[in-house]
């Protein structure tokens, strides 16, 4: 992976960069010695490392400004920063960038239960948004993997989605409105509190859109009432295409389930000598959700077991209980845990129409023995969203690129049966320069020209997202 | 003129040197047409390209006809999930709503507080710009995070960034049952407080509504046994508003207020505002309208004003929109106005999208 060579002139500049940045934030708001920005010199794809010119952490949307408008002033490329749990690479500096984090931006604003919803400031961590509202019985609905961690900042970022996003949607449907800082300082605010913006729906365009138009310091987010309950069930199969067409026929019947998660037998096994949640011996299993009242969800356990049944499933287990809906949950939940145990891994999300399910898992099957290099597949199956985790060694020379080619061509796989590179964790540096794979020239052409409107001097994450050919001549500019 | 396929539309844009009206069913375009301009029409456009029920997923022409498509996926029991209005009827229309017009002015119906706006729904989409470049945003699955989203983008930019030709949409199946309660005789303020009760509850209502005629109507959807007993539960949660009237077939209720039948026929400009829902109250002090429908749990109002009001200038400064629906406004631009950072941006990114500026020019001010 190729990032841009560092402007040599911004790095000599440093110390009067330094010097101007500390006369904008408060004291501690700007790390510039090499012990300090280590910790900034990567994000979750640790395979890459590079330690910033310097990092701030502004508190108020006034600082961001002031630093934004500083940086543009003088040209300096700025790398947006939530918690750093991105698995793409989407806070990977350069050496010539200042880093600016949002960490310390972690106030809650506003809480209006009758109008549902919470303003924050976006250093906020996911869960800690759910957290503030859970005791009038109200939950924020995206919830990725890393939610303990990962901030509103990057989740607004990268749009993230989680497990439960087949009923309650991804991030850009739970956003209602945002305070954004373009990289010329300029403070806008686009949407609030009500459903429709008016105007161009910019909201949407921000959103998902890697840290490249501007940031977002504070969000207006849509708060639902907590369901009544929830419980899972849990199915095994002796194939794959069985648990493929259950799931397909389960959404036909018109149930809609919070979640339907999917794990084959290398993954099983491997959570089984984990996690030891007593998960059958079969080749696939399916963990599917439900919600409302306790006769309802009996109600959708009963239709979704008699369509298994359909199936000759190897095991049907039903949550009859909290703990034993935990268990249930256990083995899935430590998936990622469990394989870390075993190997170094990369985790993927490409998305495919769930149809393609049976055909992608063969050949990925096929890539593997290709490759020498074990896979196992977790992902959500109601959605398509797909995470083959690649096991390999990191102290293995070669054993990385290895992997890295073995990805690329499982997401090629996933835009040739009509799906897309990633469903949840965004592009960055990671799946960067396979966008030529999914989009025409003209295709990236108007998403480039997006970015000309919002950052013309292309200064603002700019090594992300577009393969660096694409881009050159745009980021050329900011030199 | 009217392209039979992306590359014949595309030769037009790219030879067009003056301003060109996108025409879809010719239902609901709101907003000032240039006068002279070509009409453009998109029926060389329909048909389902793929659908899959079993992965609740549709791609199809932008100029299919929306009732079309309705009936399409009524076959297999699914539906767009965000209730589709149809306009025609209140704007005093010929035409029937084609999918790219629902789009184009992302269009919502009730179910809006439950399954949010047209744009939600929207997975990807096919467009010609107006330079004449054909361009792909999104797919056909429902997680796709690659790259910029201009599928939100061209979701109610009202024809002015590009000719949309397809659009792929995610699915709900249609429930086996519904319930509506209705509950008579409240003040607009009461009527909010109940709907935003209502809406806080466990019991996923799926559209909350209010007219002064009326009353308050929620309504309930899934499995007939989960929501018999969601009616009641709710009904409880709510007696402290009075008691509840609770209808097992009120689906033409909920029609007319999709399709905004009290308004048919009504002399009068129509105005839509969208604000917080508590703020409703408050708007319609302001507004003193001849007559109204609140929507969205009071997010939404309907105004009925006199003929040539400027609504803005009753309301003043407030938090939201207003769009000029129907009527002369009193020569109030249609489109809210919007500050001048976001003003600036939706110049460039029109500027970018169709340089020769000939696409729906009058539209979006």
């Amino acid at each position: 992976m190729e990032m841009p060579k560092a402007n040599q002139m911004i790095i000599d500049a440093k110390p009067s960069i330094v010097v101007g940045l500390a006369q904008l934030l408060p004291k501690d708001a700007v790390l510039h010695y090499l012990n300090d920005t280590r910790p900034y010199e990567c994000d979750a794809l640790a395979a890459y490392a590079c330690q910033p010119l310097a990092v701030v952490l502004p508190r108020t949307t006034e600082q961001v400004a002031a630093v934004l408008r500083f940086c543009h002033a003088h040209a300096i490329p700025v790398v947006p920063r939530g918690a750093g749990t991105s698995l793409a690479g989407g806070s990977l500096p350069t050496a010539d960038s200042v880093v600016l984090s949002v960490a310390r931006m972690v106030d809650v604003l506003e809480t209006d239960y009758p109008n549902r919803f919470i303003r924050v400031q976006t250093g906020r961590t996911n869960l800690s948004v759910t957290a503030a509202v859970e005791d009038e019985g109200f939950f924020y609905a995206p919830d990725p993997s890393s939610q303990l961690a990962c901030a509103i900042a990057g989740n607004i970022a990268m749009n993230s989605g989680g497990a439960h996003c087949l009923k309650y949607g991804v991030t850009t449907n739970n956003l209602l409105g945002v305070t954004l800082v373009q990289m010329d300082g300029t403070i806008i605010q686009i949407g609030g509190a009500y459903m429709d913006s008016g105007g161009l729906d910019l909201l949407g365009l921000i959103c998902g859109s890697e840290g490249q138009l501007g940031i977002v310091t504070e969000a207006t987010l849509r708060i639902l009432p907590k369901p009544e309950g929830a419980r899972p069930v849990l199915i095994g199969f002796d194939a794959n295409e069985v648990a493929g067409a259950c799931v397909s026929d389960i959404i036909k019947a018109g149930i809609l389930p919070v979640a339907i998660e999917f794990m084959d037998r290398p993954c099983i096994v491997a959570t089984e000598d984990f996690a030891k949640a007593g998960y059958p011996d079969c080749e696939a299993l399916l963990i599917v959700e439900v919600e409302g009242s306790d006769s309802e969800i009996d109600l959708q356990l009963a239709l979704i077991k008699e369509i298994a049944m359909r199936h000759n499933p190897v095991a049907f287990r039903e949550s009859k209980s909290a703990e034993e809906s935990q268990k249930i949950w256990l083995g899935r939940k430590s998936a990622f845990g469990a394989m870390g145990n075993i190997a170094d891994y990369m985790c993927l999300d490409g998305t495919i129409p769930v149809s393609a399910l049976p055909l992608v898992l063969r050949r990925i099957g096929e890539l593997s023995q290709h490759y020498g290099l074990g896979v196992a597949n977790v992902f959500h199956a109601g959605d398509g969203n797909m995470h083959p985790l690649i096991l390999y060694n990191a102290n293995k020379p070669g054993d990385l690129e290895l992997c890295e080619a073995f990805g690329n061509d499982i997401l090629r796989l996933c835009v040739e049966v009509g799906g897309c590179l990633t469903g949840e964790h965004g592009v960055g540096v990671e799946k960067r320069d396979l966008m030529t794979v999914q989009f025409a020239p003209a295709d990236l052409e108007a998403q480039l020209n997006v970015k000309d409107v919002f950052d013309p001097k292309w200064l603002l994450n700019a090594a992300k997202v577009f393969p660096l050919d694409v881009s050159a001549s745009r980021r050329a500019t900011s030199v | 003129m009217r392209p039979q396929n992306e590359a014949e539309l595309a030769q037009i844009l790219v030879e067009a040197q003056s301003p060109v009206e996108i025409i879809g069913g010719g239902t609901r375009a709101i907003g000032d047409v240039v006068a002279g301009a070509t009409p453009l029409y998109t029926d060389g456009f329909s048909g389902i390209e793929l659908y899959e029920p079993g992965a609740l997923t549709l791609v199809a022409g932008a100029g299919s006809l929306l009732s079309d498509i309705n009936d399409q996926l009524a076959v297999e029991k699914q539906r767009l999930p965000f209730e589709a209005p149809d306009y025609a009827a209140v704007l005093g229309r010929e035409g029937r709503s084609t999918l790219g017009g629902v789009v184009a002015c992302n269009a919502a119906g009730p179910r809006r507080v439950q399954a949010g706006a047209c744009r939600d729904s929207m997975i990807g989409v096919r467009f010609v710009d107006g330079a004449g470049a054909i361009v792909k945003n999104g797919g056909r699955v429902m997680k796709n995070v690659t790259g910029l989203d201009l599928v939100k983008l061209m979701a109610g930019s009202h024809g002015t960034l590009g000719v949309l030709t397809q659009v792929a949409f995610k699915l709900l199946p249609v429930p086996e049952a519904s319930r509506t309660l209705f509950f008579d005789g409240q003040d607009p303020a009461t009527a909010v407080a109940l709907m935003a009760a209502a809406l806080g509850s466990p019991y996923e209502v799926t559209a909350a509504s209010f007219r002064p005629q009326s009353g308050t109507v929620l309504r309930l959807e899934g499995f007939d046994a989960a929501v018999k007993y969601r009616a009641s539960a709710l009904a409880k949660h709510l007696k402290f508003y009075g008691q509840a009237q609770i209808s097992e077939n009120s689906l033409s209720v909920w029609a007319d207020i999709r399709d905004l039948k009290p308004f048919v026929g009504q002399t009068g400009d129509l105005w839509r505002v969208s604000v917080k829902p508590s703020d409703a109250a408050g708007i319609l002090a302001k507004a003193a309208p001849l007559d109204y429908m609140l929507d969205w749990g009071g997010g939404l109002l309907w105004l009925l004003l006199p003929e040539n009001t400027d609504l803005r200038l009753l309301l003043g400064t407030f938090e939201g929109h207003a769009t000029l629906f129907r009527g002369k406004g009193g020569g109030a631009p249609s489109f809210q106005p919007q500050s001048p950072a976001i003003i600036t941006l939706t110049q460039g990114l029109r500027a970018k999208f169709d340089p020769k500026a000939i696409l729906n020019k009058g539209r979006m001010g």
